[in-house]
């Protein structure tokens, strides 16, 4: 179970809140505080391909972000519910000039997550889209 | 923090101060700023980031877009920022390559004016 879970509307307004939540659990995990703006980082980009996503997609669903303290890791995931037929990179992603993106070049988002975290995953399933993400932590504070 | 912006003219180049946050949420905002300044045909822009405290890459696609508006009409977009947490995003893009980046506007300015 994650230490911390988190489902919002697919609004931008939201993805501050996202990071806001991620960065504190992140400290109490016991993550370094030279690594705090990589997590915050990162944890936008992926919340802001999602909710890109679920509004072009499925907007009346959530996007989910799960918070993780395990031993000697901070893990985060972020887990959207495009269908398969949505199958793009998000702000990340589609083609440049669209969305709320703007100007940004397909798979930008991506590879400043993949850059900014030395473990990443990205599971695509019929379901949906999860970016799981980690970092070393020195185990939560009491 | 919101996203805070402003601009004035100094010797002849428009300089944009943006302060606080530039995310999904707050970028289609600099976004028409940016395109209302080349609108009212201002092409020489400086973009002060040094209050700056969170930028992504929908922020990058925003200063991209900037600075594709501008060179078209033979214009430049140049950046002030010397934190390195913002920094930082621009060397994992390679967009310190795109920008040019300085330390202060005076330096800025100036390095626009060298070029003229």
């Amino acid at each position: 179970m994650a230490t911390v879970e988190l489902s919002f509307t697919a609004l931008p307004a939201h993805v501050r809140t996202a990071r806001l939540v991620a960065t504190a659990v992140a400290r109490r995990s016991g993550v370094d505080e030279s690594l705090l703006d990589e997590v915050r980082l990162a944890v936008g980009e992926a919340c802001s391909r999602a909710v890109e996503g679920h509004q072009l997609f499925c907007p009346a669903e959530p996007v989910r972000l799960a918070l993780t303290d395990l031993v000697g890791r901070f893990q985060v995931e972020v887990t959207d519910t495009c269908s398969p037929d949505a199958r793009w990179r998000g702000g990340a992603g589609g083609p440049v000039g669209t969305g709320i993106t703007g100007s940004v070049p397909a798979g930008l988002g991506i590879a400043v997550i993949e850059s900014l975290a030395d473990d990443v995953q990205i599971n695509e399933t019929s379901a949906g889209t999860s970016i799981r993400m980690s970092w070393p932590s020195a185990g939560a504070t009491s | 923090m919101d996203l805070k912006l402003d601009h004035h003219t100094k010797d002849g180049i428009e300089i944009v101060d943006v302060e606080g946050e530039i995310d999904v949420y707050t970028a289609p905002r600099l976004r028409e700023l940016l395109i209302e300044l080349v609108n009212s045909r201002f092409y020489q822009l400086v973009v002060n980031m040094e209050k700056v405290e969170f930028l992504d890459s929908t922020g990058l696609g925003v200063l991209v877009g900037g600075l594709k508006r501008v060179r078209a009409h033979d214009g430049s977009l140049d950046l002030v920022c010397t934190q390195e947490r913002i920094l930082k995003i621009f060397r994992i893009t390679g967009l310190t390559k795109v920008f040019g980046i300085h330390d202060t506007v005076d330096d800025a300015i100036a390095a626009r004016r060298a070029e003229k």
